[in-house]
C-alpha cells in the first residue's frame, strides 16, 4: 500500500467537518511508516479554518516563560502565516505520542521543539503550495507561502490559505527529509516582538490559571501535614472540625510516606476556600515525630564551619592542583562561601482540581486540572498509583502563576485526588501561602570552600572547590555538584572538585537554574577575588581564562564555546561602561556564567550608602542563545531573571530548626518591590547556532556581579547570601 | 448564614457568607469572579487588590460585612462594555506580563494611581505600587506602561476638553 495514500486517507477520515486542514506530528517511537498525521481531533498541531484563521497548538505548558507564544511563532514562520491570523491554543490533552514532549523545564523547551515546530510549519506550507499548484495550474517551484497566502513569484497571482484549505489537506504529506526551512534573512515573525498570546485574558482577569478552575458541584479542599516532614498522624479532632460552618467533611489520612505523593495529614472539604482555611486553624493534631525531620540550619552551619575536605568525594581532578598550591612563587587564596535555602514563592499557590469517578463495575475515571510543568509525569504516576490507563484519565494542563521548577512534583495532585475519592465529588484543593513555604522542595542551602593559585604573571593556574551539600531522602542532592561542565571547571587545566554531604531531611528540588544559581555566585565572586589579589582587570582575566576559541566539549554545541563566551564578556563590558571612573561609594561589578547552553555576561552598577544600604542602579546583560524567537519575551526573561536574582540575594533565606521551616509568609521573607528594581539593559548576540532557552540563564550571573560591585564600592567582600547576613540592607 | 448586598462591577449582588469571610473569597468562590487572586492572605502581595468606592484595598483582609452596600470594582469590571481601560491596552501592547498572576492586582493599583494623579513621577509610582509584588520581576515594564498610559490618558482628556 502506498504510505502517502494511507496517511492522506487517515487525515481525511479523521478530519472534523469544516475544520479544513489539519496536520499532525511525526509520532515518536512509532514504527516507520506509521508516522504522521491525524485530524483536527487526532494528532492535530495546525488547523486552518475556512475563515482563514489558523489554529496552532502549543504543546508545552505556560508558566510565564512565554513558550505558548514562542513555539507557535516558529510554526507560523515556516508555514508562511500572517501572525494576525493565528489563534494559539494549548494542546487539549496529554498525549506524548501525538504531540511529542509536553513538559517544560531546564530551559530546554525551545531547544527540544525547534526542529519539530519548523517541520510542522514547513509541512503545512508545502501542502498549501501543492494545493495552489493545482488550483492555479502553476509549477510548485514558482510558488511560495507568505502572509497566509500562496503567491506566484513571477506574477501577481495568489490564493489565500482560506481559499486553499479544503484542497490543501488532501495533498500528500511531504517527507520530513525533503523539507527546506527558511533562511534567517527571510524571517518575518521570528526575531520580532509579539505580546504573549494570553495578554488580553490576563489583563481582563479571565486568564485560565489552575486556581481559577470551577467545576459543577465542586467542593473546596485543604490538607494539613506535619510541620516537620515525615511526622506520622496519631489523632486529630476531625469530629469537631466537621461541625464548623462551611465544612462538609474531614478525615484523618494515612499517607505512604513519600513527599512526592501523599504524607499523613488531615483533609478538609467545604463550601468555599475560606471555610476550609479557617477550619485548619481549629485543628488539634497529635503527631508522632519519632521519624520526622530534625533538621537544623544552625547545626548545618556549624558542621560546614568545622568540616575540612578530608574524606570528601572527589569527582573532578584534572591536572596537578597540589603542585600549583605548593609552589611558593604562587599566591594562594582560600575562602568559604555560603548560600541559604530559598523557597520558590510562586504567586499562584499549589493547587489542583480533581474528580475521581469510581467505575462501579465499569472503569474508574479520573479528571484533573493541574497547573504543572510536567503533565506526562502525572500520567505515569496515575498508572502506577491508581492503575489508570490513558482512556481512564483526562488531564487538563492549566496556565501556571509562576513555577521556577516548583510544579514538577505531584503531591498536591495526589492530595486533591484523595479528597475527591473520599468525598465522591470534584474537589479544588488549594495550599495556603504558609503551606507553599513549609512544604516546598526548597532550593538547597550550602557552603563552598574555594582555593585558588595565581602565578607571578597574574595567571590563575589552579582552582579547587569543596562543596558541603545536602543529603536528602537518603541520597546526595542532585544539585550538590561539582558539575564538570560549569565554568571554570570546564576550561582550566588544574582543577579539583569535591563534595561532602550533610543529612538534611527537608525536601529540595529544582529552583530556577539549579546548581548554577549558587555556583555562579561562589565561583565568579572567587575569580574576582583572585583577580583583585593579582591586581588584574577582572574582564581581561576572564577573557584570558577562555583561551583559544573552542567548544570545551568537542562536538557538543550545547557545551560552552569560549568564543561565544568572549563575545558576551566584551559586549557587556563595552555596553555597561566597564572601567569608567566611579565616585566614592559607587562601583561596577562583572560576571560571566554559562549554563543551559547559554552564554551570559552581566555588569552591575551599585552604590552603597554609609549605613550599608545597597542600591542596584543598572544591570547590563549580554546574552548569546543563538537567534532570538520572540524579542519581547526574550528581553522580558532576562529582565525578570535579573530582578529575581537581586530579590533572592538581597534578603531571602529559609531556615529550619527542629525539622520545622521557620519562615511562614511574606512578612518574614522579603521580596523585591518595584521601588528597588534596577534599570536593565539587554543585548543579544544572535550567533548562528540553533536557538536555546532563556527562562533561567539570565539569573546566575547577577549575584556575583552585584557582590563584585559591592566590593568595588566598599572594599568589603561578600561571602554569604543574602546580603542582610553581611550587614547590608536593600 | 447572613446575606449581604454589594454592588459588584455595577451589578447589585446578594451573597450569603459568614460575616468574617474576606471579600476575596466571596468574589472568587461565591460570585465566581476569579480575576482577583489569592497570593499570601496577609495583605502583603497585592494580588487580591480591588476597588471599594474607587479606592484600592486588599480584598484578602477585608471582611465582607465591612463592605456591605458599597461599590466593588474588580479586574473584570475595569473595561467599559466594549473598550479596554487604557492601562489594559498598554499592558497588552507592551507585553508587560510574564506568568500574569499578579497583574490584575497591579492594574487595579495602577488605575487608582492614575485616577488620583494623571501625571505620576517615578516616585509616585513607587509609592502606589510597592504593595504589589511581582514574582516574575516585570517591574520595569509596569513602570513604563504606567507612564505611557498616563500620556494617552492625558491626551484623551485634552481632546475631550
Amino acid at each position: 500500500m502506498n504510505p502517502t495514500l494511507t496517511r492522506r486517507g487517515f487525515l481525511k477520515a479523521g478530519s472534523i467537518a469544516g475544520s479544513g486542514f489539519a496536520l499532525g506530528l511525526p509520532l515518536m517511537g512509532f514504527a516507520e511508516g506509521a508516522s504522521l498525521v491525524g485530524s483536527a481531533e487526532l494528532n492535530a498541531y495546525v488547523q486552518v479554518r475556512e475563515d482563514g484563521k489558523i489554529i496552532i497548538y502549543s504543546g508545552s505548558p505556560e508558566m510565564g516563560q512565554g513558550i505558548k507564544t514562542s513555539l507557535p511563532m516558529i510554526v507560523a514562520e515556516e508555514m508562511g502565516a500572517d501572525w494576525d491570523d493565528v489563534i494559539v491554543k494549548q494542546t487539549p490533552e496529554v498525549d506524548t505520542e501525538r504531540y511529542g514532549q509536553q513538559w517544560t523545564g531546564g530551559s530546554f523547551t525551545i531547544y527540544l521543539n525547534w526542529n519539530l515546530m519548523r517541520e510542522m510549519g514547513a509541512t503545512a506550507a508545502d501542502m498549501f503550495i501543492s494545493a495552489a499548484a493545482i488550483a492555479m495550474e502553476l509549477p510548485k517551484d514558482e510558488l511560495k507561502a507568505i502572509d497566509s497566502r500562496v503567491v506566484h513569484i513571477h506574477s501577481d497571482q495568489s490564493r489565500t490559505f482560506a481559499e486553499l484549505a479544503a484542497l490543501a489537506y488532501k495533498q500528500p504529506i511531504p517527507d520530513k527529509e525533503g523539507l527546506v526551512f527558511k533562511e534567517r534573512g527571510d524571517y518575518r515573525i521570528l526575531g520580532t516582538s509579539i505580546s504573549q498570546v494570553d495578554s488580553l485574558e490576563i489583563v481582563t482577569g479571565v486568564g485560565d490559571f489552575g486556581i481559577d478552575t470551577r467545576v459543577q458541584n465542586m467542593l473546596y479542599g485543604s490538607y494539613e501535614k506535619c510541620p516537620a516532614v515525615g511526622g506520622e498522624i496519631v489523632s486529630a479532632n476531625v469530629d469537631e472540625i466537621k461541625k464548623l460552618p462551611g465544612i462538609t467533611d474531614a478525615w484523618i489520612v494515612k499517607g505512604n510516606g513519600n513527599v512526592r505523593e501523599l504524607m499523613d495529614g488531615v483533609g478538609i472539604v467545604g463550601t468555599d476556600t475560606w471555610s476550609v482555611f479557617k477550619a485548619r486553624k481549629a485543628l488539634k493534631i497529635k503527631w508522632d515525630e519519632s521519624n520526622a525531620s530534625k533538621d537544623s540550619w544552625s547545626s548545618f552551619v556549624k558542621f560546614a564551619d568545622g568540616v575540612g575536605n578530608t574524606g570528601a568525594d572527589v569527582s573532578i581532578d584534572n591536572g596537578n592542583v597540589d603542585a600549583a598550591f605548593s609552589d611558593p612563587k604562587n599566591t594562594v587564596l582560600s575562602s568559604l562561601y555560603e548560600y541559604p535555602y530559598v523557597t520558590h514563592m510562586c504567586l499562584e499557590p499549589m493547587n489542583c482540581t480533581a474528580h475521581y469517578r469510581p467505575g462501579n463495575g465499569g472503569k474508574d475515571h479520573l479528571e484533573v486540572w493541574i497547573p504543572t510543568q510536567n503533565g506526562p509525569r502525572f500520567q505515569e504516576m496515575a498508572k502506577e498509583r491508581y492503575g489508570l490507563e490513558k482512556d481512564q484519565l483526562t488531564i487538563h494542563i492549566k496556565r501556571m502563576g509562576g513555577s521556577f521548577g516548583r510544579r514538577t512534583s505531584n503531591e498536591y495532585v495526589i492530595e486533591a485526588i484523595e479528597l475527591s475519592q473520599r468525598s465522591g465529588k470534584p474537589v479544588k484543593l488549594t495550599w495556603t501561602r504558609e503551606d507553599n513555604i513549609r512544604y516546598d522542595f526548597l532550593r538547597q542551602g550550602g557552603f563552598n570552600r574555594l582555593r585558588g593559585a595565581v602565578d607571578p604573571q597574574g595567571k590563575i593556574v589552579a582552582i579547587e572547590e569543596h562543596g558541603v551539600g545536602v543529603e536528602s531522602g537518603g541520597e546526595p542532592s542532585r544539585f550538590n555538584g561539582p558539575n564538570p561542565s560549569a565554568f571554570p571547571f570546564s576550561t582550566m587545566d588544574n582543577v579539583r572538585g569535591s563534595s561532602t554531604n550533610y543529612r538534611m531531611d527537608t525536601p529540595v528540588g529544582p529552583w530556577r537554574a539549579p546548581y548554577s544559581n549558587t555556583h555562579a555566585f561562589v565561583s565568579q565572586a572567587f575569580i574576582h577575588e583572585l583577580a583583585t589579589a593579582a591586581n588584574r582587570d577582572h574582564v581581561e582575566l576572564l577573557i584570558e581564562m577562555m583561551g583559544e576559541p573552542r567548544w570545551v566539549d568537542d562536538g557538543n554545541w550545547r557545551a560552552m564555546n569560549t568564543e561565544r563566551a568572549v563575545g558576551v564578556i566584551k559586549l557587556a563590558a563595552e555596553k555597561g561602561g566597564w572601567g569608567k571612573k566611579m565616585p566614592a561609594g559607587r562601583g561596577l561589578g562583572f560576571s560571566f556564567y554559562f549554563c543551559h547552553a547559554a552564554h551570559v555576561a552581566e555588569l552591575a552598577e551599585v552604590s552603597v550608602s554609609e549605613n550599608g544600604e545597597v542600591t542596584l542602579h543598572k544591570v547590563t546583560a549580554a546574552v548569546d542563545v543563538g537567534p532570538i524567537i520572540n524579542r519581547s519575551g526574550a528581553e522580558s526573561q532576562v529582565q525578570g531573571s535579573i530582578i529575581d536574582g537581586f530579590s533572592t540575594m538581597a534578603g531571602q533565606k529559609i531556615t529550619m530548626e527542629n525539622g520545622r521551616v521557620e519562615q511562614t509568609n511574606l512578612d518574614q521573607y522579603p521580596v523585591l518591590r518595584i521601588d528597588k528594581a534596577p534599570e536593565v539593559d539587554v543585548h543579544f548576540i544572535e550567533s548562528d547556532y540553533d536557538p536555546t532557552g532563556l527562562g533561567e540563564p539570565g539569573l546566575p550571573p547577577l549575584a556575583p556581579a552585584v557582590a563584585n560591585a559591592i566590593f568595588a564600592a566598599t572594599g568589603k567582600r561578600i561571602y554569604k547570601m543574602p546580603l542582610i547576613d553581611e550587614g547590608f540592607s536593600v | 448564614m447572613p446575606g449581604y448586598t454589594l454592588e459588584i462591577n455595577g451589578t447589585q449582588t446578594v451573597v450569603e457568607a459568614e460575616a468574617d469571610m474576606p471579600l476575596l473569597w466571596v468574589l472568587r468562590d461565591k460570585v465566581g469572579l476569579t480575576g482577583s487572586k489569592f497570593g499570601c492572605g496577609i495583605g502583603q502581595c497585592g494580588a487580591c487588590t480591588v476597588h471599594v468606592n474607587g479606592s484600592p484595598i486588599r480584598s484578602c483582609l477585608t471582611p465582607v460585612s465591612s463592605v456591605a452596600g458599597q461599590q466593588v470594582t474588580t479586574i473584570e469590571g475595569m473595561a467599559s462594555s466594549d473598550q479596554l481601560h487604557v492601562l489594559q491596552q498598554v499592558w497588552i501592547d507592551q507585553d508587560v506580563a510574564q506568568c500574569g498572576y499578579c497583574q490584575a492586582g497591579q492594574l487595579m493599583s495602577a488605575a487608582a494611581l492614575l485616577e488620583n494623579n494623571p501625571n505620576p513621577t517615578d516616585s509616585d509610582i513607587d509609592d502606589a505600587m510597592t504593595g504589589n509584588y511581582c514574582r516574575c520581576g516585570t517591574y520595569i515594564r509596569i513602570r513604563k506602561a504606567i507612564h505611557t498610559a498616563a500620556e494617552f490618558y492625558n491626551a484623551a482628556q485634552e481632546t475631550q476638553s
